[in-house]
């Protein structure tokens, strides 16, 4: 006997099929059946969708560090994955900077049987482009990707060389999969913590220049266009790199690219703000000038910024209580990312319903070559239904993931997740007080 | 607490000095003050200077308190001068110093503070690597923090004897022209003074090589030179920054000798200043580099005065945040 859920009202957005309207959703053994209007429930359990909510094609965070192996302290694949559901996400793709690095195959193939085990988002792995990523030599692409890797990536820092770069960008594209680059120029990052600028110089931090960033997206879309390999642009935060990007693009070179939703939220100003030196607030990139934030603002609303990601990355309370210049870099994500969505750019009207899920789900899907992004008849049933309305107020103490370094915490925002289903297995539901 | 009363029992009675007090229970930076505290600090300070001409030089206005010296990177004058400061005013002290602390073993700043602090300071002096460590203190820990320097960010009592040495000399702040020369980007003596200075209305000009301007410099207020003749030019006050010369290997400059050539203070230079100008440097000096010695040992040089001034202005900063303390506020 087959298992049968019927998602039955709200209003389904899916661009990847241009649908978009009152549409019902039949699932069947974890697979979507049908999708149509006023679809009969006959002997399917059925899911109520409150009223004014959309039902989307299972969000996907294409950058994510789940910690595990060698970092349980912060993270876990299942408090990271138990995270990314509460968040909507019914998929990740995690960074290879694990201890060790995540840069042979029986890495990956751990993590693989860590995410079968906790039975909730999907967990795509992502291989270290050179071992350790120490930039001296290539790692076992062929074989990472055999394992179940989608991309490469030395994250963390830049692929070090431009030789070494060129040739992971012709390697993975002969494998078909892209280079995912964090870009930095070691010698101008320095051993900066902040954006170079009004607020470092006023509270004394070394800073990290705009132009450390997009030096590297310059050389990165360079060697794409040499070699006609796809490249990755991660993390994006200086409005420099938004101009090399856009102008890649142009000239039809194989480049996409994500920005995470602090930096189209914050800017380095909130580092003086009441709690100074507050280091939830230290990532890397750094928290960018306001002049940066628009102009990612500028890049989501026009197309030229394809995904956005949340750059979770989780580290211990103890690890972040110290000096500013000592804490590590970055924070966590995939539980915030959504009321930032809606809350900083569907509210106001800078994008459309339809443009976040694009953002959110069918890009990610689309730059990464995974299942996913679509609500099509045959598919695996991923399913997110999202309430634009939803009163949300961000409390650390509650997030799902093991830790809480967070800059949002006591923030009310505007749109947050109803319900996650993995496969037709429902992941996660929000109860009315979780999210009041 | 118990220590909470006892506190208040021996705290001082106003007294002799000014009854108004700072609105902070902590000196993070000169960034928190406005003029009249400014103004409050440096008052004080006149009348803590008297202490140190007498033959007994010890009052008992801070007698039961414990205050703790908190040294994480090297210092010899400020150190000095807080400790002098401390035993003027009869403080129980305690320096530590980095070689021999816990840091070394790996504790965190906090638990390092934190265990001091089971042993009941009323205040921790803190000099620290870190930019913005005092605040993370102040903002975690129950004792008072001052600020003895963090990082590039501030070194507030600096900037504080710097002021009282100025109105010694000049009878006041406000307009006059004051000659910031050196490694701007580093500097927390800068950053104090800066803010200081303009806060309290003088003319002030910043000059340094361009490598070493902090990003953003103009926006900070005050006029900015890469020449120093320009700065120096009928200046009231000239300030020397000290260079540290591990800064070549950063590109900041190419060599000492350039360095001297370009920023150096010379007799030379210094005549394009007023005629009454003085000569100020935080110190350790480094004659040669940033500053000629018959500069530095001239007429116009102050600088051992801001040594001897520094005693003053510690014990006012001590004093009034401990009756700040004794009042019972919390900030």
């Amino acid at each position: 006997m087959a298992n049968r859920l019927l998602v039955k009202g709200g209003r389904l957005v899916d661009p990847a099929n241009g649908v978009d309207g009152a549409f019902d959703l039949l699932i069947e053994d974890g697979v979507i059946r049908r999708v149509g209007r006023d679809l009969p429930a006959s002997d399917a359990a059925v899911f109520e969708v409150p009223a004014g909510c959309i039902v989307a094609p299972g969000l996907i965070d294409i950058h994510v560090h789940l910690r595990e192996p060698g970092q349980e302290h912060k993270e876990t694949v299942a408090t990271g994955t138990a995270s990314a559901v509460a968040g909507g996400f019914t998929a990740v793709a995690c960074m290879p900077n694990t201890e060790p690095v995540n840069d042979h195959a029986g890495i990956t193939e751990f993590i693989l049987k860590k995410a079968a085990e906790a039975r909730l988002a999907r967990v795509y792995p992502i291989g270290a482009v050179s071992l350790g990523s120490r930039g001296e030599q290539l790692a076992e692409l062929g074989e990472q990707k055999a394992a179940g890797c989608v991309a490469f990536s030395d994250d963390g820092r830049p692929v070090a060389t431009a030789l070494l770069m060129r040739r992971a960008l012709e390697y993975a594209g002969m494998l078909g999969v892209p280079v995912i680059d964090h870009c930095e120029d070691p010698s101008l990052k320095g051993d900066g913590v902040a954006h170079e600028g009004l607020f470092a110089s006023v509270l004394g931090l070394r800073g990290i220049p705009g132009v450390a960033e997009s030096l590297m997206v310059e050389r990165d879309v360079s060697l794409a266009e040499l070699t006609g390999a796809h490249v990755h642009i991660a993390h994006m935060s200086a409005r420099q790199s938004l101009r090399a990007v856009r102008a890649g693009k142009e000239r039809g070179v194989r480049v996409t690219c994500e920005v995470a939703p602090h930096h189209f939220t914050l800017t380095d100003e909130a580092l003086d703000g009441p709690v100074k030196y507050d280091t939830n607030l230290k990532m890397n990139p750094p928290l960018r000038e306001a002049a940066d934030r628009e102009a990612m603002l500028d890049g989501i609303a026009d197309g030229t910024v394809d995904v956005i990601a949340t750059d979770h990355a989780p580290h211990h309370a103890d690890e972040k209580m110290v000096e500013f210049d000592r804490a590590p870099f970055g924070i966590v994500g995939l539980e915030t990312a959504v009321p930032l969505v809606f809350d900083r750019l569907v509210h106001t009207g800078r994008i459309t319903i339809r443009r976040m899920i694009e953002l959110l789900s069918v890009n990610p899907a689309r730059v990464m070559n995974l299942p996913g992004g679509t609500l099509a008849e045959g598919t695996p049933a991923d399913v997110t239904i999202l309430d634009p309305a939803m009163p949300v107020t961000i409390r650390a103490a509650e997030l799902r993931s093991r830790s809480r370094n967070t800059p949002f915490d006591g923030w009310t925002l505007r749109g947050g997740v109803v319900s996650t289903l993995v496969g037709g297995r429902v992941v996660h539901a929000a109860t009315r007080e979780s999210h009041r | 607490m118990s220590t909470t009363a006892s506190r208040r029992q021996d705290a001082p009675s106003a007294g002799d000095l000014a009854p108004a007090s700072l609105r902070s229970r902590h000196l993070l930076g000169i960034a928190g003050l406005d003029a009249g505290e400014i103004t409050l600090i440096l008052d004080t300070a006149e009348a803590m200077k008297e202490i140190g001409t007498r033959s007994v030089k010890k009052v008992p206005t801070l007698r039961g308190r414990t205050v703790v010296n908190l040294f994480f990177e090297p210092s010899t004058r400020t150190r000095t001068s807080f400790e002098i400061a401390e035993k003027r005013l009869s403080a129980d002290t305690l320096s530590i110093a980095t070689a021999t602390s816990s840091v070394t073993k790996g504790e965190s700043l906090l638990d390092t503070v934190r265990t001091l602090e089971a042993m009941a300071p009323d205040m921790i002096v803190m000099r620290h690597a870190s930019s913005g460590a005092p605040h993370l203190l102040a903002r975690m820990c129950r004792s008072a923090i001052v600020n003895a320097g963090d990082g590039m960010h501030e070194h507030p009592t600096q900037a504080l004897l710097d002021a009282f040495t100025i109105r010694a000399h000049k009878g006041r702040l406000a307009g006059l022209k004051v000659a910031i020369v050196g490694d701007l980007m580093h500097s927390r003596v800068f950053r104090s003074n800066l803010i200081l200075l303009r806060t309290m209305g003088a003319d002030v000009w910043t000059c340094g090589p361009a490598t070493l301007l902090p990003p953003g410099l103009a926006q900070f207020g005050g006029r900015l030179t890469t020449s120093i003749d320009e700065a120096v030019e009928g200046a009231d006050v000239v300030m020397m920054l000290r260079i540290q010369q591990e800064r070549m290997h950063g590109h900041f400059f190419p060599s000492v000798r350039e360095y001297f050539s370009l920023f150096g203070l010379t007799p030379e230079r210094l005549r394009r200043a007023a005629g009454d100008v003085i000569v100020m440097h935080p110190g350790p000096m480094n004659r040669g580099v940033e500053i000629d010695s018959a500069v530095a040992d001239g007429p116009g040089s102050v600088i051992l005065e801001q040594v001897s001034n520094g005693v003053a202005v510690r014990m006012a900063v001590l004093y009034l945040l401990a009756g700040r303390e004794g009042q019972g506020g919390e900030a």
